[in-house]
Protein backbone atom coordinates (compact mmCIF):
# COMPACT_ATOMS: atom_id res chain seq x y z
CA UNK A 1 0.00 0.00 0.00
CA UNK A 2 1.39 3.24 -1.22
CA UNK A 3 -0.66 6.66 -1.48
CA UNK A 4 1.42 9.02 -3.22
CA UNK A 5 0.02 11.57 -1.00
CA UNK A 6 1.42 12.46 2.47
CA UNK A 7 -0.51 12.88 5.54
CA UNK A 8 1.89 15.89 6.58
CA UNK A 9 0.85 17.56 3.06
CA UNK A 10 -2.55 17.41 3.88
CA UNK A 11 -4.84 19.58 5.75
CA UNK A 12 -8.14 19.79 6.54
CA UNK A 13 -10.30 21.75 3.96
CA UNK A 14 -7.60 20.31 1.16
CA UNK A 15 -9.43 19.80 -1.78
CA UNK A 16 -9.30 16.84 -3.77
CA UNK A 17 -9.06 17.32 -8.05
CA UNK A 18 -12.78 17.71 -8.92
CA UNK A 19 -14.09 15.16 -11.48
CA UNK A 20 -17.35 15.06 -13.97
CA UNK A 21 -18.29 11.66 -14.69
CA UNK A 22 -20.84 10.99 -17.79
CA UNK A 23 -23.31 7.71 -18.25
CA UNK A 24 -25.47 7.16 -20.99
CA UNK A 25 -27.81 4.10 -21.38
CA UNK A 26 -25.13 2.10 -23.06
CA UNK A 27 -22.77 2.57 -19.93
CA UNK A 28 -25.28 1.37 -17.70
CA UNK A 29 -26.10 -1.87 -19.68
CA UNK A 30 -21.95 -2.57 -19.39
CA UNK A 31 -22.56 -2.04 -16.09
CA UNK A 32 -25.12 -4.26 -15.47
CA UNK A 33 -23.60 -6.92 -16.47
CA UNK A 34 -20.51 -6.65 -15.79
CA UNK A 35 -22.29 -6.43 -11.60
CA UNK A 36 -24.86 -8.74 -12.28
CA UNK A 37 -27.47 -6.24 -11.31
CA UNK A 38 -30.45 -6.76 -14.10
CA UNK A 39 -32.94 -4.65 -12.35
CA UNK A 40 -34.94 -3.16 -15.06
CA UNK A 41 -34.94 -0.07 -13.82
CA UNK A 42 -31.73 0.57 -15.01
CA UNK A 43 -32.43 -0.05 -18.74
CA UNK A 44 -36.70 -0.30 -19.12
CA UNK A 45 -37.80 2.90 -19.62
CA UNK A 46 -41.10 1.18 -19.18
CA UNK A 47 -40.37 -0.18 -16.88
CA UNK A 48 -39.64 2.40 -14.45
CA UNK A 49 -42.38 4.59 -15.15
CA UNK A 50 -44.46 2.04 -13.87
CA UNK A 51 -42.94 1.63 -10.70
CA UNK A 52 -43.26 5.36 -10.20
CA UNK A 53 -39.64 6.42 -11.74
CA UNK A 54 -39.39 9.72 -13.95
CA UNK A 55 -36.88 7.60 -16.30
CA UNK A 56 -34.32 4.50 -16.47
CA UNK A 57 -31.84 5.38 -13.51
CA UNK A 58 -28.40 4.81 -12.94
CA UNK A 59 -27.50 1.69 -10.50
CA UNK A 60 -26.79 4.13 -6.84
CA UNK A 61 -23.70 1.45 -6.91
CA UNK A 62 -22.60 2.78 -10.22
CA UNK A 63 -22.67 6.27 -8.79
CA UNK A 64 -20.98 4.87 -5.79
CA UNK A 65 -18.42 3.12 -8.23
CA UNK A 66 -17.97 6.75 -10.16
CA UNK A 67 -17.64 8.91 -6.44
CA UNK A 68 -14.76 6.61 -4.89
CA UNK A 69 -12.72 7.26 -8.29
CA UNK A 70 -11.99 10.96 -7.11
CA UNK A 71 -10.18 9.51 -3.81
CA UNK A 72 -8.47 6.91 -5.84
CA UNK A 73 -7.22 8.75 -8.77
CA UNK A 74 -5.66 11.47 -5.87
CA UNK A 75 -3.81 8.23 -3.56
CA UNK A 76 -2.59 6.28 -6.32
CA UNK A 77 -3.50 3.39 -4.85
CA UNK A 78 -7.05 1.93 -4.29
CA UNK A 79 -5.97 -0.04 -1.34
CA UNK A 80 -5.55 3.31 0.59
CA UNK A 81 -9.52 3.44 1.22
CA UNK A 82 -9.60 2.07 4.11
CA UNK A 83 -13.51 3.02 4.64
CA UNK A 84 -16.15 3.77 2.32
CA UNK A 85 -19.86 4.20 2.40
CA UNK A 86 -22.97 6.56 0.63
CA UNK A 87 -26.08 7.22 1.29
CA UNK A 88 -28.61 6.78 -1.82
CA UNK A 89 -30.79 9.82 -1.81
CA UNK A 90 -31.92 10.94 -4.94
CA UNK A 91 -31.62 8.76 -8.19
CA UNK A 92 -29.12 9.55 -11.43
CA UNK A 93 -32.06 9.89 -14.04
CA UNK A 94 -30.60 8.75 -17.42
CA UNK A 95 -32.20 9.70 -20.56
CA UNK A 96 -32.75 8.02 -23.69
CA UNK A 97 -30.43 10.41 -25.83
CA UNK A 98 -26.85 10.92 -27.02
CA UNK A 99 -25.42 12.60 -23.72
CA UNK A 100 -27.65 10.84 -20.79
CA UNK A 101 -26.05 12.19 -17.49
CA UNK A 102 -23.69 13.73 -15.88
CA UNK A 103 -22.06 12.77 -12.14
CA UNK A 104 -20.47 15.26 -10.75
CA UNK A 105 -17.75 14.29 -7.93
CA UNK A 106 -16.49 16.62 -5.71
CA UNK A 107 -14.68 15.78 -1.91
CA UNK A 108 -12.02 17.33 0.44
CA UNK A 109 -10.29 16.28 3.58
CA UNK A 110 -13.11 16.77 6.44
CA UNK A 111 -10.63 15.55 9.39
CA UNK A 112 -7.39 13.96 10.10
CA UNK A 113 -7.82 11.19 12.30
CA UNK A 114 -4.82 9.49 13.65
CA UNK A 115 -1.06 10.65 13.25
CA UNK A 116 -0.14 7.61 13.86
CA UNK A 117 -2.23 5.48 11.18
CA UNK A 118 -1.94 8.38 8.94
CA UNK A 119 -5.68 8.34 8.31
CA UNK A 120 -7.80 11.02 7.02
CA UNK A 121 -11.54 11.54 6.53
CA UNK A 122 -12.66 12.28 2.83
CA UNK A 123 -16.31 13.63 2.51
CA UNK A 124 -17.65 13.21 -1.20
CA UNK A 125 -20.59 15.85 -2.63
CA UNK A 126 -21.59 13.86 -5.59
CA UNK A 127 -24.26 15.88 -7.88
CA UNK A 128 -26.33 15.40 -11.28
CA UNK A 129 -28.56 17.79 -12.50
CA UNK A 130 -28.03 20.32 -9.51
CA UNK A 131 -29.16 18.18 -7.36
CA UNK A 132 -26.93 15.85 -4.46
CA UNK A 133 -27.48 12.50 -5.08
CA UNK A 134 -25.00 10.84 -2.46
CA UNK A 135 -25.22 11.75 1.53
CA UNK A 136 -23.17 11.15 3.92
CA UNK A 137 -20.70 10.04 1.23
CA UNK A 138 -17.45 9.27 3.18
CA UNK A 139 -13.78 7.58 3.02
CA UNK A 140 -11.44 6.69 5.66
CA UNK A 141 -8.22 6.88 3.56
CA UNK A 142 -4.54 6.05 5.03
CA UNK A 143 -2.64 8.40 3.33
CA UNK A 144 1.78 7.71 3.03
CA UNK B 1 -46.22 -6.42 7.80
CA UNK B 2 -43.37 -5.78 9.81
CA UNK B 3 -40.42 -8.14 9.80
CA UNK B 4 -39.52 -10.18 12.45
CA UNK B 5 -37.07 -7.88 14.79
CA UNK B 6 -35.77 -11.58 16.32
CA UNK B 7 -34.23 -12.11 12.90
CA UNK B 8 -31.45 -9.76 13.91
CA UNK B 9 -28.52 -11.80 14.72
CA UNK B 10 -29.17 -14.43 12.37
CA UNK B 11 -26.18 -15.92 10.70
CA UNK B 12 -26.04 -17.48 7.88
CA UNK B 13 -23.53 -20.28 6.74
CA UNK B 14 -20.10 -19.08 4.94
CA UNK B 15 -20.71 -19.10 1.02
CA UNK B 16 -18.98 -21.47 -1.60
CA UNK B 17 -16.11 -19.84 -2.53
CA UNK B 18 -15.67 -17.21 -5.34
CA UNK B 19 -12.63 -17.13 -7.05
CA UNK B 20 -11.94 -13.60 -8.70
CA UNK B 21 -10.33 -13.70 -11.90
CA UNK B 22 -8.42 -11.08 -13.50
CA UNK B 23 -10.54 -10.68 -16.43
CA UNK B 24 -13.53 -10.05 -14.52
CA UNK B 25 -11.59 -7.54 -12.52
CA UNK B 26 -11.26 -5.87 -16.11
CA UNK B 27 -14.82 -6.28 -17.28
CA UNK B 28 -15.72 -4.80 -13.99
CA UNK B 29 -13.08 -2.12 -14.12
CA UNK B 30 -14.01 -1.09 -17.84
CA UNK B 31 -17.85 -0.55 -16.73
CA UNK B 32 -17.37 2.11 -14.62
CA UNK B 33 -14.62 4.23 -16.83
CA UNK B 34 -11.69 3.22 -14.95
CA UNK B 35 -8.41 3.85 -16.67
CA UNK B 36 -5.76 3.13 -13.76
CA UNK B 37 -3.15 0.14 -14.40
CA UNK B 38 -3.41 -1.08 -11.13
CA UNK B 39 -6.63 -2.95 -11.72
CA UNK B 40 -5.51 -4.39 -15.51
CA UNK B 41 -1.88 -4.63 -14.87
CA UNK B 42 -0.36 -7.42 -12.71
CA UNK B 43 3.21 -5.31 -13.29
CA UNK B 44 1.69 -2.25 -12.14
CA UNK B 45 -0.08 -3.75 -8.82
CA UNK B 46 3.17 -5.48 -8.11
CA UNK B 47 4.56 -1.89 -8.19
CA UNK B 48 2.34 -1.28 -5.35
CA UNK B 49 3.23 -4.22 -3.59
CA UNK B 50 0.47 -6.79 -4.13
CA UNK B 51 0.84 -9.45 -6.08
CA UNK B 52 -1.82 -9.62 -8.82
CA UNK B 53 -4.25 -7.23 -10.02
CA UNK B 54 -6.47 -5.70 -7.64
CA UNK B 55 -10.36 -4.57 -7.89
CA UNK B 56 -12.15 -1.54 -7.62
CA UNK B 57 -12.94 -0.39 -4.04
CA UNK B 58 -17.24 -1.22 -4.86
CA UNK B 59 -16.46 -4.77 -7.12
CA UNK B 60 -16.80 -6.94 -3.94
CA UNK B 61 -20.89 -5.46 -3.69
CA UNK B 62 -21.50 -8.15 -6.45
CA UNK B 63 -20.44 -10.97 -4.08
CA UNK B 64 -21.72 -9.39 -1.20
CA UNK B 65 -25.36 -8.81 -2.34
CA UNK B 66 -25.94 -11.95 -4.52
CA UNK B 67 -25.14 -14.18 -0.80
CA UNK B 68 -27.21 -11.07 1.19
CA UNK B 69 -30.11 -11.77 -2.11
CA UNK B 70 -29.90 -15.56 -2.06
CA UNK B 71 -29.65 -16.08 1.54
CA UNK B 72 -31.97 -13.16 3.33
CA UNK B 73 -34.07 -11.75 0.78
CA UNK B 74 -34.85 -15.78 -0.33
CA UNK B 75 -35.21 -16.81 3.82
CA UNK B 76 -38.82 -17.79 3.68
CA UNK B 77 -39.29 -17.38 7.07
CA UNK B 78 -38.19 -13.60 6.88
CA UNK B 79 -40.35 -12.62 4.26
CA UNK B 80 -38.97 -9.48 2.86
CA UNK B 81 -40.32 -8.70 -0.66
CA UNK B 82 -38.08 -7.84 -3.11
CA UNK B 83 -39.74 -6.12 -5.22
CA UNK B 84 -40.23 -3.20 -3.00
CA UNK B 85 -36.74 -3.16 -1.89
CA UNK B 86 -34.56 -0.49 -2.72
CA UNK B 87 -31.02 0.04 -1.95
CA UNK B 88 -30.43 2.65 1.49
CA UNK B 89 -27.03 3.18 2.23
CA UNK B 90 -23.58 0.91 1.43
CA UNK B 91 -20.68 0.92 3.75
CA UNK B 92 -17.29 -1.22 3.23
CA UNK B 93 -14.63 -1.41 6.18
CA UNK B 94 -11.49 -2.68 3.84
CA UNK B 95 -8.88 -5.08 5.34
CA UNK B 96 -6.91 -5.09 2.49
CA UNK B 97 -8.12 -4.84 -1.58
CA UNK B 98 -9.18 -8.28 -3.22
CA UNK B 99 -6.83 -9.37 -5.56
CA UNK B 100 -7.01 -11.91 -8.97
CA UNK B 101 -7.01 -15.42 -7.79
CA UNK B 102 -8.33 -14.63 -4.06
CA UNK B 103 -11.21 -17.65 -3.39
CA UNK B 104 -13.54 -15.48 -0.70
CA UNK B 105 -16.61 -16.87 1.21
CA UNK B 106 -19.31 -14.85 2.80
CA UNK B 107 -20.72 -15.09 6.10
CA UNK B 108 -23.76 -12.93 5.65
CA UNK B 109 -25.76 -11.65 9.09
CA UNK B 110 -28.82 -9.50 9.73
CA UNK B 111 -27.36 -6.99 12.22
CA UNK B 112 -31.08 -4.95 12.29
CA UNK B 113 -34.23 -4.59 11.41
CA UNK B 114 -36.31 -1.66 11.80
CA UNK B 115 -40.03 -0.53 11.22
CA UNK B 116 -40.36 2.95 10.37
CA UNK B 117 -42.80 5.16 8.90
CA UNK B 118 -44.39 1.55 7.62
CA UNK B 119 -41.61 0.95 5.70
CA UNK B 120 -38.86 -2.29 6.84
CA UNK B 121 -35.79 -1.28 7.32
CA UNK B 122 -33.23 -4.04 7.17
CA UNK B 123 -28.90 -4.35 8.06
CA UNK B 124 -26.92 -6.99 6.36
CA UNK B 125 -23.14 -7.29 7.04
CA UNK B 126 -21.49 -9.75 4.39
CA UNK B 127 -17.91 -10.81 6.08
CA UNK B 128 -15.55 -11.51 3.13
CA UNK B 129 -12.63 -13.55 3.72
CA UNK B 130 -9.69 -15.52 1.75
CA UNK B 131 -8.43 -18.77 1.44
CA UNK B 132 -6.73 -18.34 4.65
CA UNK B 133 -9.64 -17.17 6.86
CA UNK B 134 -8.22 -13.55 6.68
CA UNK B 135 -10.31 -11.14 6.89
CA UNK B 136 -10.40 -9.19 3.38
CA UNK B 137 -13.61 -6.57 3.66
CA UNK B 138 -17.04 -6.27 5.07
CA UNK B 139 -19.71 -4.96 3.50
CA UNK B 140 -22.29 -3.13 5.34
CA UNK B 141 -25.68 -3.02 2.91
CA UNK B 142 -29.13 -1.16 4.30
CA UNK B 143 -32.07 -2.27 1.86
CA UNK B 144 -35.35 -0.38 2.84
CA UNK B 145 -38.90 -2.44 1.84
CA UNK B 146 -41.23 0.54 1.51
CA UNK B 147 -44.80 0.06 2.39
CA UNK B 148 -46.93 -1.42 0.01
CA UNK B 149 -48.96 1.21 -0.39
CA UNK B 150 -46.36 4.13 -1.02
CA UNK B 151 -44.81 2.46 -4.52
CA UNK B 152 -43.05 5.24 -5.82
CA UNK B 153 -39.42 5.44 -5.22
CA UNK B 154 -36.23 5.22 -7.01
Amino acid sequence: MTAKISYDAVEVGTELPAQTFPVNRADLIRYAGASGDFNPIHWNEKFAREVGLPDVIAHGMFTMAEAIRVVTDWTGDPGAVADYGVRFTKPVVVPNDDKGALIEIAAKVAAKLDDEARTVRVDIVATSEGQKVLGMARAVVRLA
Amino acid sequence: MALDPSFVGRTYPPTDPYEVGREKIREFAESIGETNPVYTDPEAAKALGYSDVIAPPTFVFAITFKAARHLVVGDPQLGLDFNRVVHGDQKFAYTRPIEAADRLTVITRIDDIKSLAGNDVILISGEVRDAAGEHVVTAMTKLVARAAEAEAGR
